[in-house]
C-alpha cells in the first residue's frame, strides 16, 4: 500500500547494547559522524540510546555500530509498548499514591465536618477549646503536609517562576482557611467575637476530594489514548524469517528490507510487504474499518497489523520499522490527536490568564465582604476568599478540547477514519455541500466488459482475441477491462502491426492483412464505417450506464463491447444517509453525460456534471465555495488532488497511500463511502462533546466564582462552603474527561 | 478598614506586576541543545533562549505524576509530544525564525518560552 521506496528516514532513534563506559559515547557518536546524511548525532548515555538526525538509512546506522562492537535496536513498536507498559506502571502508582492521600485528608476532615454539623460549633471561646483546636490545627497541618506537599511545592516553584497555576490556587486556598483558623486559636483578641471560627475540615475536605478528582482523572485519561494503544498493540513483536530453506524467528526490529517472511493462518502480519507464495484472506479491520477478510494471493500487497486468517504465506519486506502503513498512521493519529481546532482557542486564551485573574477576583470579594458585608465580616470574607480560590482552577478549561479530540480522532481511526488535524474534523462537521468524484469513489474504479454484440454470424471466440490483440498496445483504462475480460476467457493475443492510438476516439491497427478498429462513434465515422445497425443497441447500454465501444473488421462493423465501471454495493446506501444529514451532493466525471446521468439516476444525486478535467473540479469547488457553502470533496486519487487540496476539507477515499496520509485532510481507509458518512457523524459528535465540555467548564470555572464570591448572599442568603468548592473543583476536570470518555461509545448509524 | 482596602489594592498591584508585567530572566540554552525539567508545576528552565535558523533539540526531564504533565505542546508549530515519567523524552524542532513560541502541558498550567534570536 506504500509507495515509499526509500528506507532512509529523519529524526532516528535506536537503544544501544554493550555500552558500557563513557568513551563508548564518543566512539558511536564518532562513526555516526561520518555517515553520509547524518546532520546531528546525539548519545544518552545514561538510557543507552542514541538519536540520529539527517537522511540516513536504518540498516546503514546498525551495521555501522555493529562494526565497533556495539548493537543496535531501534527505538521502535517494541520500545513504544514499553513505554506505553511504563506509562501504565507510572499512571497506576500515582493512583495509589492519591488514594491513599485522598483516605487520610477525609479520615481527618470527615469527622470534623460531622463535629462541626451535628455535635457543636466550630467556635473559640474558652482556653480549653483553643488547647483542643490548637492540636487539631497541627494534625490538620500535618495532614495538609503529607497529602498535599505535592501542590504546595508546586505553588512555590510557579510563584518563583511568576507563573501561577492550579497548584498556586489549592494552596492560597487551603493555606488561607488554615492560617485563619490558627490565628483564632493564637490570637483571638485581634478578631471579633463572632469571627473567632476555625475552617480545618475546609483544608482537609478540600485535599481529601481535590486528590479524588485527580485520582479519577487519572484512571478516565488512561482510557481516552485506548485507540492508540490498540494501535500500538497490532504491531508484531517477531517475524519469522525464511533464509536458506530455515525459519528463524527473529526481533521485528532486526527484519530488514526483501526478507521472505513467513506468515501462518492467526498470526499478525509483522511488517508491509508483497506475497510471494500462497493464498489466503486477510483480516485488515483494524487498519481499514472493513469488517469482511480480503483474499490476498501472489503479487498483493499486505500491511503490517492486519492478522492472516487462513492461508499460511510467504511475503517479501517492502516497508519495515516506522516506514510501515501502520507506523504512518499510528503518528498521524497520535500528531492530530494532539493538534487543536479553533473551537478550543478561546479557551486556550482564557485558561492563560485565568488564575492571576482568580486571585484578583479572590481578593475583591474579600475586600468586599469587609466593607459591605454583615458582622462577623472578616470570617464571611475569609470563606469567599477562599471558596474564590478553590472553585476557579481552569482545570477544566484547559481539559474541554483536547480530551474530546484525543478520543474523537481515536474513535475515528478505529473506523479506518485518519483525521490529518483537529481543524480538519471541525470544518469536517460544518460542511453543506459534499462533491463527489464518481469513478472510485461512487464506483469501484474497474471497468468490466459487460455485454459483447456480434454482428455478421461472428463468435465471440474470434473477436474477441483480435479486439483484446489491439488492446493489448493501449494505456487507456478501459483497454484494462477488455484484456482481464480476455485472460478470464484464456483468449491468446497477437502482434499487432501498424498500431495508433487516436487520442479521444480509440485504436487501430493491422493483424493479418486485415485492417482493425475499436473505439468510439467517432472513429468509426472517421473511417466510414457504417454502425447504423448498431445504434440503439449502443443507445441502450448507454442509458445503462455502460460505455459501448465498436469493433470493426476491414470496413464493417463486427461488434458492439460494453464496459462499464460497476457501483460500489454500498453506495447508495451511503448516499442516502449523507442526504439525510442536509448534506448538498454533487457528482463529478470525466465520463458522457448520458453515462453520468444513469449513475447518478441509480445512486440517488440529483446534480452532476459530466466531462469534467482535473481543473474543472478545483472550479467546481471554487464556485460552491463562493456561493457561501463549505465545500467538502472526495475522490480518490492523483488527479482529484487539486480540487481535495482547495475544498474546505478533502477526503482521500480508500487508497490508504502514504500520499493519501499525509496529504489529504481526512483518509478513508476503506473504500466505501460509508467511512465518509462516518467520518461526518464523528466530526459532528466530537465537536458536539467539545461544546458540551466548554459549556460544563464555563459553568464550574465562570459560573462559579460569582457564587462562592457571594453574590447569592443578598437575595437568598447563600455563601458556598469552600468544601463544595472543593468537590465541585475536582468534579470539573474529571466530569470534562468522563464526558470526553463517553465519545468511546459513539457508534455511526447505519440505515 | 482603610488600611485593609490599600493593602488589598497593593496585593492586586502585585500580583499583576508580579505574574503579568515582569520579565523573567532567559536562560541561554548550550547550542541549542536544552533540558528541561518537568516538575513541581513549572518547567525549568521556562524561558529559553535560543539561536534562530538552528534546528532546536530539547530533552524533557519529566518527574511529576500528576496528568497536567504529560504532554508538550508547542502551538505555534502544531507540535506536541507525549512526556514519559524520565529523561527519555527528545524532541527536535526544526529551525526557528525570530520570534516568541510558547509551549505548556494541555491544561497551560505548565507554561515556558522560546525566544529564538
Amino acid at each position: 500500500m506504500m509507495n515509499k521506496s526509500s528506507p532512509s528516514v529523519k529524526n532516528q532513534s535506536f537503544i544501544i547494547e554493550g555500552a558500557s563506559c563513557a568513551s563508548c559515547v564518543s566512539k558511536i557518536e564518532k562513526v555516526l559522524h561520518n555517515l553520509q546524511g547524518v546532520d546531528a548525532v546525539e548519545m544518552n548515555f545514561a538510557q543507552r540510546t542514541v538519536s540520529i538526525d539527517g537522511n540516513v538509512n536504518q540498516a546503514s546506522i546498525i551495521r555501522s555500530i555493529q562494526e565497533i562492537g556495539y548493537n543496535a535496536k531501534p527505538m521502535d513498536s517494541e520500545s513504544e509498548q514499553d513505554a506505553l507498559d511504563e506509562k501504565a506502571h507510572a499512571d497506576e502508582a500515582h493512583y495509589r499514591d492519591l488514594m491513599r492521600n485522598m483516605y487520610i485528608a477525609l479520615l481527618v476532615g470527615v469527622p470534623l465536618m460531622l463535629y462541626g454539623l451535628f455535635i457543636g460549633d466550630m467556635s473559640v471561646d474558652t482556653m480549653n477549646q483553643r488547647a483542643v483546636w490548637f492540636v487539631v490545627g497541627l494534625i490538620t497541618l500535618a495532614v495538609m503536609v503529607k497529602t498535599g506537599n505535592h501542590f504546595y511545592r508546586g505553588a512555590w516553584q510557579s510563584f518563583k517562576n511568576h507563573s501561577a497555576n492550579m497548584d498556586t490556587l489549592i494552596a492560597l486556598g487551603t493555606g488561607t482557611a488554615w492560617i485563619y483558623s490558627m490565628v483564632v486559636i493564637v490570637a483571638p483578641a485581634i478578631l471579633p467575637e463572632m469571627a473567632r471560627h476555625v475552617y480545618f475540615e475546609a483544608s482537609a475536605m478540600i485535599l481529601g476530594l481535590i486528590n479524588l478528582g485527580l485520582a479519577f482523572e487519572v484512571k478516565a485519561r488512561g482510557r481516552t489514548s485506548e485507540a492508540i494503544q490498540r494501535l500500538i498493540g497490532l504491531q508484531s513483536k517477531t517475524a519469522r524469517i525464511v533464509k536458506d530453506d530455515k525459519e528463524i524467528d527473529v526481533s521485528i526490529s532486526e527484519v530488514q528490507l526483501k526478507d521472505v517472511i513467513r506468515v501462518r493462518p492467526g498470526e499478525k502480519v509483522p511488517v508491509d510487504g508483497e506475497i510471494c507464495e500462497g493464498k489466503t484472506t486477510v483480516d485488515e479491520s483494524m487498519l481499514t474499518g472493513e469488517p469482511m477478510p480480503v483474499s490476498k494471493a501472489s503479487g498483493d500487497k499486505i500491511v503490517a497489523g492486519s492478522i492472516n486468517k487462513t492461508g499460511s504465506v510467504l511475503f517479501k519486506a517492502t516497508h519495515v520499522g516506522k516506514d510501515t502503513t501502520l507506523s504512518h498512521i499510528i503518528n498521524m493519529v497520535k500528531r492530530a490527536q494532539n493538534s487543536k481546532p479553533s473551537i478550543g482557542r478561546l479557551a486556550d486564551v482564557i485558561s492563560g490568564y485565568f488564575v492571576p485573574i482568580v486571585m484578583i477576583l479572590a481578593v475583591l470579594s474579600g475586600l468586599a465582604w469587609l466593607n459591605i458585608g454583615p458582622q462577623p465580616s472578616i470570617a464571611y470574607a475569609i470563606m469567599a476568599v477562599t471558596t474564590v480560590l478553590i472553585i476557579a482552577c481552569p482545570c477544566a478549561l484547559g481539559l474541554a478540547t483536547p480530551m474530546s479530540i484525543m478520543v474523537g480522532i481515536g474513535k475515528a481511526a478505529e473506523s479506518g477514519i485518519l483525521i490529518r488535524n483537529g481543524e480538519a474534523l471541525q470544518t469536517a462537521s460544518r460542511i453543506t455541500t459534499m462533491l463527489l468524484d464518481k469513478t472510485g469513489t461512487i464506483t469501484k474504479g474497474t471497468p468490466t466488459v459487460t455485454d459483447v454484440i456480434l454482428f455478421n454470424e461472428h463468435k465471440e471466440d474470434d473477436i474477441m482475441p483480435l479486439i483484446a490483440s489491439l488492446e493489448s498496445g493501449s494505456e487507456h483504462p478501459l483497454a484494462e477491462a477488455i484484456l482481464s475480460y480476455a485472460a478470464d476467457k484464456q483468449y491468446k493475443t497477437s502482434q499487432v502491426s501498424d498500431f495508433d492510438a487516436i487520442t479521444g476516439r480509440g485504436v487501430r491497427g493491422e493483424l493479418n492483412g486485415e485492417r482493425l478498429l475499436f473505439g468510439n462513434q467517432a472513429l468509426m465515422n472517421q473511417f466510414d464505417i457504417d454502425v447504423s445497425r448498431g445504434a440503439e443497441q449502443a443507445q441502450t447500454m448507454a442509458n445503462e450506464a455502460k460505455t459501448p465501444m465498436y469493433f470493426a473488421r476491414g470496413d464493417m462493423l463486427s461488434a458492439i463491447v460494453a464496459v462499464s465501471d460497476p457501483i460500489k454495493s454500498d453506495s447508495v446506501d451511503a448516499i442516502e444517509r449523507l442526504k439525510k444529514k442536509g448534506v448538498h451532493l454533487v457528482m463529478l466525471t470525466g465520463d458522457n453525460e448520458t453515462t453520468a446521468k444513469a449513475v447518478a439516476k441509480r445512486v440517488g444525486i440529483d446534480n452532476f456534471i459530466a466531462q469534467v478535467m482535473p481543473q474543472d473540479k478545483v472550479n467546481e469547488v471554487i464556485k460552491h465555495q463562493q456561493n457561501g457553502e463549505v465545500v467538502g470533496m472526495t475522490g480518490d486519487g492523483i488527479n482529484d488532488a487539486p480540487a481535495l487540496a482547495q475544498a474546505d476539507v478533502g477526503f482521500a477515499i480508500g487508497t490508504g497511500t502514504d500520499v493519501a496520509i499525509e496529504s489529504a485532510d481526512i483518509t478513508l481507509m476503506r473504500g466505501s463511502l460509508h467511512g465518509l458518512v462516518d467520518a461526518l457523524a464523528i466530526s459532528q459528535a466530537t465537536i458536539r462533546n467539545i461544546k458540551q465540555n466548554l459549556l460544563g467548564a464555563f459553568i464550574y470555572n465562570v459560573g462559579g466564582i460569582p457564587i462562592a464570591a457571594g453574590l447569592l448572599y443578598p437575595i437568598f442568603g447563600i455563601l458556598l462552603n469552600p468544601v463544595i468548592a472543593g468537590a465541585a473543583m475536582a468534579a470539573s476536570s474529571l466530569t470534562v474527561v468522563s464526558n470526553a470518555n463517553r465519545l468511546r461509545f459513539f457508534k455511526a448509524q447505519k440505515s | 478598614m482603610l488600611y485593609v482596602n490599600v493593602l488589598g489594592i497593593a496585593l492586586i498591584a502585585a500580583i499583576v506586576w508580579w505574574f503579568w508585567l515582569y520579565k523573567p530572566q532567559q536562560v541561554a540554552s548550550n547550542n541549542n541543545q536544552v533540558n528541561i525539567v518537568v516538575n513541581n508545576g513549572v518547567y525549568q528552565p521556562s524561558n529559553i533562549k535560543v539561536n534562530a535558523g538552528e534546528k532546536v533539540n530539547l530533552r524533557f526531564d519529566r518527574q511529576d505524576a500528576a496528568p497536567c504533565a504529560e504532554m508538550v505542546i508547542f502551538p505555534q508549530l502544531d507540535i506536541s509530544q507525549e512526556l514519559t515519567m524520565g529523561t527519555n523524552n527528545q524532541l527536535a524542532l526544526p529551525a526557528l525564525e525570530q520570534g516568541e513560541y510558547d509551549f505548556h502541558c494541555q491544561m497551560q498550567m505548565y507554561k515556558g518560552k522560546l525566544i529564538a534570536k
